[in-house]
């Protein structure tokens, strides 16, 4: 209904399970991290707040505005949480959102979970919280730092968080970098702006009914030296590596076959075809099809048994 | 107003509903992992692996059509994997010349991509059939069983709690400013007249102004849920909770629903082993 998926939940079979398994590190050790400081700032607090304010972040994600000709713009809210709750409280909100959107709603896959929520969760809030105190000292406490701050950083975050989307793929093999890098920043550069408006829209409002909630946060700024520079890293990084890699993508592709997962992926296509030969089919692709149509109906024959054998129980139940 | 249809739970009496849920998480998981791990262009364990994924689909007694249209939720993402249809190099399958340009489509990238697509599409057939067979506070155990941290346990249980309540909240917002601001899709009606409706009708004020009211929605929203939190907190507090999440502990798993497990891990492997065999 309302439920609107976003193009960045990265769904299962699109990442090769080494990047998968590589960002489920990532993310784990984060989210270690992350639960470690809250339990430190906020103590027996943390389990209601955490847990309203995820379901809160989740279904703001449907509010959207309309933009021209039925398309709207959504929030998606990793900007508007980190500067509410601080850059750790606000990566374990977003990581619960990212993994309900994924366990309850298949929006994004399980395996590529860690992924997931390192690009919407861990990349979102660090690089929103880098540029919010970028631009906030930069202004020297006037008003203008704190909303171009928000747009900036919401702006920010949705680019960033798109590259390391479309680098994933890439690593992956499943979509060329010197495509789909281009492609991802082209769309989310406009979803950033929709992005950046909400955020700056929705800061104004606290600023007029609880400056407070943004206060209470500023007050504790000094503990984000660290969040700081790795979203710097993680902002410079991806900015410095998505030209690279979408105007090389031989190379990257080189380095994903040095690894051996993508020759690993397809190497055995190369010896398979022959294999497939058929007893008394010579040409492969015949033999192919021979294969898959007897494939096809073995699947028919056990899903129909199973059906029959259910519907003769129950009715053998009900009479 | 409920916002239950969010709330992917079907009721049935099938012999998969009434699997531990333990079992279920992680033969699901399992299953992801198989169709991972199974090389691109492996099709005769593809085949096998459709198979058992529409077995369990016909078991779980939801419907093909259910599972079928949830599943379409994640089609929009195969743009992501189309150009590796023409990037990837191999044979020409098929090309056109579109002016000064030439594509082609290689054997490799229809591999690849066909390959991607259908696992994309069993895996997420699977993670349906988990959401909609299992109720989310039994879902809940069972993460406590994989080891997930008691903490994000805790939190996922209270968001679930809330997210109804707050997904009301979001409704009661977007009813109120479609009164006021004259909301042109849903003057339009039905059809035709509605997509030519949202297509030329003018909106009121600046886009700016538009994603200004939105803005304003998301901070009322999330003041609304401090304030909630902070009685939450209250109200817990008022009934002993002292910061320490304390649960039942769990059952211990029953031998048939152990030999379950085990048989499904068997021939999770079995496939993968052929994935890589033929």
């Amino acid at each position: 209904m309302h439920y609107a998926p976003a193009p960045m939940h990265i769904p299962d079979g699109f990442l090769s399970v080494l990047i998968s398994v590589l960002f489920w590190i990532v993310s784990l050790a984060f989210m270690a991290y992350a639960l470690k400081r809250v339990n430190q700032d906020l103590g027996e607090k943390q389990v209601p707040l955490m847990g309203v304010l995820a379901a809160a972040i989740f279904a703001g994600q449907m509010l959207n505005f309309t933009v021209a000709g039925g398309t709207s713009g959504h929030l998606l809210g990793a900007t508007l949480a980190t500067v509410l709750l601080g850059p750790w409280a606000a990566t374990l909100v977003m990581i619960c959102v990212v993994s309900v959107q994924a366990l309850i709603f298949q929006d994004g896959g399980l395996l590529a979970l860690g992924a997931n929520i390192f690009n919407m969760a861990i990349v979102g809030v660090m690089v929103s919280y880098f540029a919010y105190q970028t631009i906030q000292k930069l202004a020297r406490g006037r008003t203008w730092g704190r909303y171009v701050g928000g747009f900036g950083a919401a702006w920010l975050a949705v680019v960033v968080a798109s590259l390391a989307t479309a680098l994933e793929l890439a690593l992956s093999g499943t979509s060329p970098a010197n495509l789909a890098i281009p492609a991802m920043a082209a769309v989310h550069t406009l979803i950033g702006i929709g992005e950046g408006l909400i955020t700056v829209g929705a800061l104004g409002f606290l600023m007029g009914a609880r400056p407070d909630l943004l206060k209470r946060q500023e007050a504790g700024a000094p503990a984000g030296r660290i969040v700081w520079v790795v979203g710097l890293v993680i902002a410079l990084g991806l900015a410095v590596l998505s030209p690279l890699a979408s105007s090389h993508p031989d190379g990257l592709e080189w380095v994903a076959e040095q690894q051996g997962f993508i020759g690993l992926a397809q190497s055995p296509l190369y010896n398979v075809i022959p294999d497939y030969a058929f007893p008394g089919i010579n040409d492969p692709a015949l033999a192919t099809i021979v294969a898959g149509l007897l494939g096809t109906v073995l699947v028919f024959a056990v899903a129909l048994g199973i059906a029959f054998s259910r519907r003769r129980r129950t009715r053998a139940a009900a009479g | 107003m409920h916002a239950h249809f969010l709330d992917p739970y079907q009721p049935r009496p099938s012999l998969i509903h009434a699997l531990d849920p333990r079992v279920k998480l992680m033969l699901a998981l399992a299953f992801i992992l198989a169709a991972a791990l199974i090389p691109i262009g492996a099709w005769p364990a593809y085949v096998l692996l459709l198979a058992l994924a529409l077995s369990v689909v016909m078991l779980s007694e939801l419907g093909a059509g259910f599972v079928l249209k949830r599943s379409a939720l994640a089609l929009p993402f195969v743009l992501a994997a189309i150009p590796i249809l023409f990037t990837a190099k191999g044979a020409p399958l098929w090309s056109a010349s579109l002016g000064p340009w030439a594509i082609a489509i290689s054997d490799a990238g229809a591999q690849r991509f066909f390959s991607v697509l259908l696992k994309s599409w069993l895996s997420v057939q699977m993670a349906i059939v988990l959401a909609a067979s299992t109720p989310f506070p039994q879902l809940l155990l069972a993460m406590r069983a994989v080891r997930i941290p008691r903490l994000i346990v805790a939190i996922f249980g209270l968001m679930w709690r809330y997210l109804f309540v707050l997904v009301d909240e979001v409704l009661r917002l977007l009813r109120a400013r479609a009164a006021r601001s004259g909301d042109p899709d849903a003057a339009a009606g039905m059809g035709w007249r509605k997509l030519t409706t949202r297509l030329t009708a003018r909106r009121g004020g600046t886009l700016a102004w538009r994603a200004h009211v939105a803005g304003g929605m998301a901070g009322n929203l999330l003041v609304r849920s401090f304030d909630r939190g902070e009685r939450i907190y209250a109200a817990m507090t008022a009934r002993g909770y002292d910061g320490e999440v304390r649960a039942f502990p769990l059952p211990a798993l029953p031998a048939g629903q152990r030999i379950i497990l085990g048989g499904g891990l068997a021939l999770l492997s079995l496939l993968v082993f052929l994935g890589y065999l033929v």
